[in-house]
This record gives C-alpha cells, sequence and structure tokens, in this order.
C-alpha cells in the first residue's frame, strides 16, 4: 500500500480493499529487472557499444548470413508444414470419436514435455542412414540427418504443438448452427470448411504459425544433433552464437544474438497484433 | 500470446448430421493423416529412446545409469530444478497477485514482459549471463576480486534455468486469478481475516490445481533445459553436467546406450509430467484453465 495517488485525476492504480500491492508488485519487478531486464538490456548494451561498423561487418558476414537464412528459412517451411499437418489433427481431435483419442491428444504435448537433447539424439538416430526411418529414405535418395532436411524435421517435431493447441481451442468454439445453415442453403461440404470454417480459423492459425515459426528460429538443442552442422549448409543462428562464444569472439556472438532478439521481437508484436485484430474482427 | 499450452474441452457433439460432418472416406483419410503423424513424429521418437537404452540388455542399461558421472548428473539436475522452482513458484504468486487483484498502469506491459523469456532463444538466455558475469564481462573482474564464481558453476546453471522457466507460474496463474475476481478476498477481509489469511485460506486453495499445473510444466522444462544451460555450464563431467548437458557428452563419444539411457530417464520425465497433466485437466479442467471459452 505505498503508492498513494500523484496528483488528483491520475492515479497509478485504482484503489482497493486487497492488501499486498506494494509487495507483491515490488517484488515481482524486483525479480524481474534482476533475472531477465539487466541481463538482456546487458547484451544490447554491449551490441551497441560495438558501434555501427563493427556490427554491420559481422551481420554481412557470410557465415553470419547463412546461419540467419538457414535458421529462419528452416523455421519458416516447419512451420508451413505444422499449419498445415497441426490444422489436420487438431480437426480429427476436435470432431473425430476415436478409440485412442485421449490418448492422441495427450501425444501432442510431448514436445513440450520432452527435453530438447533426448529428441535431438532420438531423431537423429531415427533418420540416419541406417535408422529406421532413415534406412527407408535411402533407396529413394533422400538423405535426413546431417542435412537441412534434418533440422526441418527436427523443428516440425518441436513447432507442432504450438499450432495444434492453438487451433483446437478456436476449433471448439466453431459455431455449428452456421454450418447447418450454409448446408441447408445448399453449399457442400467443401464449400462449408473453405468459405465458412476456414475465415473462422484463419487467425488461430496464423499465431500457432508465428508461435511455432519463433521457437524453431530460437531452437537449439534438438537441432544440432541431427543438422550435421556443416558451415554455410546446415548450421544455424543458434549454434554460431555458441561457437563464437567458444572462441572467444564475445563481439560476434553478441551482435548475432542482436540480431535474433531484434527479429524475435518483430514476430512478437505481429502475433500480438493479429491476435488484438482477430479479437477485434471475431469477438 | 496464446496459450499454446491450455487446452479446453468443449461439449462433445456426438450427435452429428450428415451435413456438418465430412463423408466417411474423407473422415478415414483425415484421421488417417493425423494419427500417421502423430505417430511418425511423435510416438516413433519415443520408442527409439527406450529401444536403444536398452538394446545391450537391461545389465548395460543400469550400468550405464549408476556409473558416477551419471549420478553426480542426476544429482545436479535436481538440485538446479529443486532451487528454480520455487523461486518462479514464488514470483508467479506474487505477479499474479499484483496483476490480477489490482487494476493499474502499466499492467498490460508488464504481462508481456514476464512472456519475454519464451521468445528468446535458450542460447540467448545463456548467452545474457556470460556477457554479465563472463572474464570479458561487464561485472567479471569484480566477482573475480571477490572470489565469486557465477558463470561454469551451480549459480550460473539456476540463473540460466530460471530465465527459460520464468514465465510458466505466472501465466498460469494470472489468468486463473483475473477470472475469479476479488468477491471471495473481500469477503474474508470484512470477516477480519488479515491479508496473509486471505491469501493461505482462500486465494492458494482456490488455485491450488492451476499452480499444480504450472509447476508441473515449470519443472520439466527446468529439468530439460539444454541450450541455455549449455551455454553457462562449462561441461565439467561430474560438476556441472546435467542430465541433457550428459546425455550429449555420452552421445558425442559414441556411448549411446549410456546416451539413451539417461536419456530413457529424461523421457520418462516428460511422460510422467503428461500423464499428471492430462489428469489435471480431465479432473480440474475448469480450475486450470481460465482462458479457455465460455
Amino acid at each position: 500500500m505505498t503508492t498513494a495517488p500523484a496528483k488528483a485525476g491520475w492515479r497509478f492504480r485504482q484503489p482497493s480493499v486487497i492488501p499486498g500491492f506494494g509487495l507483491t508488485l515490488g517484488f515481482s519487478l524486483a525479480y524481474l529487472t534482476l533475472i531477465i531486464l539487466i541481463p538482456l538490456s546487458g547484451l544490447v548494451w554491449r551490441s551497441a557499444a560495438l558501434g555501427w561498423t563493427d556490427f554491420w561487418a559481422i551481420a554481412v558476414d557470410r557465415r553470419t548470413l547463412n546461419a540467419l537464412k538457414i535458421s529462419f528459412g528452416t523455421a519458416f517451411l516447419a512451420a508451413a508444414i505444422n499449419v498445415v499437418f497441426g490444422t489436420i489433427v487438431a480437426w480429427v481431435l476436435v470432431r473425430y470419436r476415436f478409440p485412442g483419442r485421449r490418448i492422441a491428444d495427450a501425444m501432442v504435448d510431448l514436445p513440450f514435455a520432452l527435453p530438447t537433447a533426448v529428441a535431438g539424439i532420438a531423431l537423429t538416430t531415427l533418420y540416419a542412414p541406417n535408422g529406421w526411418i532413415g534406412q527407408l529414405l535411402m533407396p529413394l535418395g533422400i538423405k535426413v540427418a546431417y542435412t537441412p532436411l534434418g533440422i526441418v524435421i527436427a523443428l516440425v517435431f518441436i513447432g507442432l504443438p504450438f499450432v495444434v493447441r492453438t487451433v483446437q481451442p478456436i476449433m471448439e468454439e466453431l459455431d455449428r448452427e452456421v454450418e447447418e445453415a450454409a448446408a441447408t442453403l445448399g453449399a457442400n461440404r467443401f464449400q462449408i470448411i473453405t468459405r465458412v470454417l476456414f475465415p473462422g480459423l484463419a487467425p488461430a492459425i496464423v499465431t500457432g504459425f508465428s508461435l511455432a515459426f519463433a521457437r524453431g528460429v530460437g531452437e537449439y538443442g534438438s537441432v544440432i544433433f541431427i543438422a550435421g552442422n556443416l558451415p554455410f549448409k546446415s548450421e544455424i543462428a543458434p549454434l554460431l552464437i555458441v561457437i563464437r562464444l567458444e572462441e572467444y569472439n564475445y563481439e560476434a556472438a553478441t551482435a548475432i544474438a542482436a540480431i535474433m532478439l531484434a527479429l524475435s521481437f518483430v514476430m512478437l508484436l505481429v502475433v500480438n497484433l493479429v491476435q488484438t485484430w482477430s479479437r477485434k474482427r471475431y469477438g | 500470446m496464446a496459450d499454446p499450452e491450455i487446452k479446453s474441452y468443449g461439449p462433445h457433439h456426438e450427435s452429428q448430421s450428415a451435413a456438418v460432418t465430412e463423408s466417411r472416406p474423407v473422415r478415414w483419410v483425415a484421421m488417417g493423416i493425423a494419427l500417421a503423424f502423430l505417430a511418425v513424429f511423435l510416438l516413433l521418437p519415443l520408442i527409439v529412446v527406450f529401444h536403444e537404452a536398452l538394446t545391450k540388455g537391461i545389465g548395460a542399461y543400469t550400468e550405464a545409469l549408476t556409473s558416477p558421472d551419471t549420478r553426480s548428473a542426476i544429482r545436479l539436475t535436481l538440485l538446479v530444478a529443486a532451487i528454480s522452482v520455487p523461486l518462479n513458484v514464488i514470483f508467479g504468486i506474487s505477479a499474479a497477485w499484483a496483476i490480477a487483484k489490482f487494476e493499474f498502469k502499466g499492467k498490460a506491459f508488464l504481462t508481456t514482459l514476464i512472456d519475454l523469456p519464451f521468445s528468446v532463444s535458450p542460447v540467448i538466455s545463456g548467452l545474457v549471463y556470460v556477457l554479465l558475469f563472463g572474464a570479458q564481462g561487464l561485472l567479471g573482474a569484480w566477482l573475480k576480486a571477490h572470489g565469486i564464481v557465477i558463470l561454469f558453476a551451480v549459480p550460473g546453471i539456476v540463473l540460466a534455468t530460471i530465465f527459460v522457466t520464468f514465465p510458466f507460474v505466472a501465466r498460469e496463474l494470472i489468468p486463473l486469478m483475473q477470472e475469479q475476481g476479488n468477491g471471495d478476498e473481500e469477503a474474508a477481509l470484512s470477516l477480519g481475516a488479515n491479508g496473509w489469511q486471505a491469501f493461505w485460506y482462500v486465494t492458494l486453495p482456490n488455485v491450488k490445481w492451476g499452480l499444480l499445473y504450472g509447476v508441473l510444466l515449470c519443472n520439466a522444462r527446468a529439468m530439460g533445459e539444454f541450450g541455455a544451460v549449455s551455454v553457462v555450464s562449462g561441461h565439467i563431467r561430474g560438476l556441472t553436467n546435467t542430465m541433457p548437458l550428459h546425455v550429449e557428452i555420452l552421445y558425442n563419444e559414441y556411448n549411446a546406450v549410456g546416451a539413451f539411457a539417461v536419456a530413457s530417464l529424461l523421457a520418462g520425465l516428460a511422460l510422467v509430467t503428461l500423464v499428471l497433466k492430462t489428469l489435471l485437466e480431465m479432473r480440474y479442467g475448469a480450475e486450470i484453465a481460465a482462458t479457455r471459452g465460455h
């Protein structure tokens, strides 16, 4: 109860009979500042101290550019795959009744719960040339492990729950009567799905895509095992940060991190804008 | 941000007229695609972990798990989770109390800041502490002069773990407490309870299942974190190796049985987490998922 109104008409907070505002807000802000804000601003400060020329030199370094391109490219592709299959999975889980549905539903959260390093070595073993899936793909001339395709596979695993868990609740709320009305008016099932259902789901799908994409860009643990980590070919940006750190090249590590952070912020902003827009439009 | 971890159970529509569902072949194809996708991408990796761990028999498996390095990795992982999870619980409750019980300026901004660690790459979460506490870091010289070791030691690992698990409890409790409103606490206060009593006897029982849900997810991530911890740990065997880092070391040494044996413990933890999570959702769905639709 420490914050009194500063001046008439402007209050920092609305009055309340509930105690503990000063204590809880004070502690939360102190903890947030110490754990998150000071370390993050340290990163910003260090990259600002680099100066524009040095920063730019690191940013347009061929290896940096390639790593960023690989990270963002594979994350985009994986998120796109997840949008297609994640939406089908969500639809099947929401609309169809079949034995084992609850188990399948619970399984969707596995990538949230399974440590990324475990996922990494498991996927690598599966897709290696002598692995269960790898040996099936080998005769077709498809190499997954130790190629950029392996990165995509790992990011599909990591990103799937983001799409399913964003789209699923919206699907559950879809109004059946609208579909029935469309059917009564002569629309066939395909038209109902594309013209009636899809527009309502689109914002959730976009949000799910952005969340999976953002997570994929920063992902490290599950990727480094399967990627092969060849510079210019299958080296992701987070790995390049680690490599620069191990070379004691703090400047380069900081600059790459700052670029990734800036791009993530832009994505976070887009997600929030899409959500605000969809809430306004679809309530 | 949308909460992908919260799921809801709407009313089931058992009676479906032909007009509002797909034809039978389309349903079978969709179901086939979805289940095949889940089997290949989720089930197979899980099975392969246990298969590889046990491929040389149960003896090799237990031997791998009882080696001194593995045991110290397990101990360190438990220690790190035992420090970082309670701290994030205290923060989560405190932040949820301030945000859900009061109206103040900048609340939306604060809520966004709490979610910030989720949009930062784990590697960057570790890097920020290296820049702060490392030999070339802002505080590096001062720490060295005072003989304080943070980086490449347990404090650094704990800090990085707190960073990546920071939002879990808070983001679970904030919407839940917002939905429950202040009525119960106001009643308790008007009956003569003090603030602590209102919290212990009214608020905490109201949010206990949501809190447990948040703790469950926070703990799973704390024990499984790899990227952030990898950057700050220094990978000293027997000293600063957590279980996920130990998995990496064993794997890179071509000790597949050892790597997958430790991995199987972590996969077991993930399965227990999923089972408990599903049970909580089935039993106390309404008391957990405050953000679900009406």
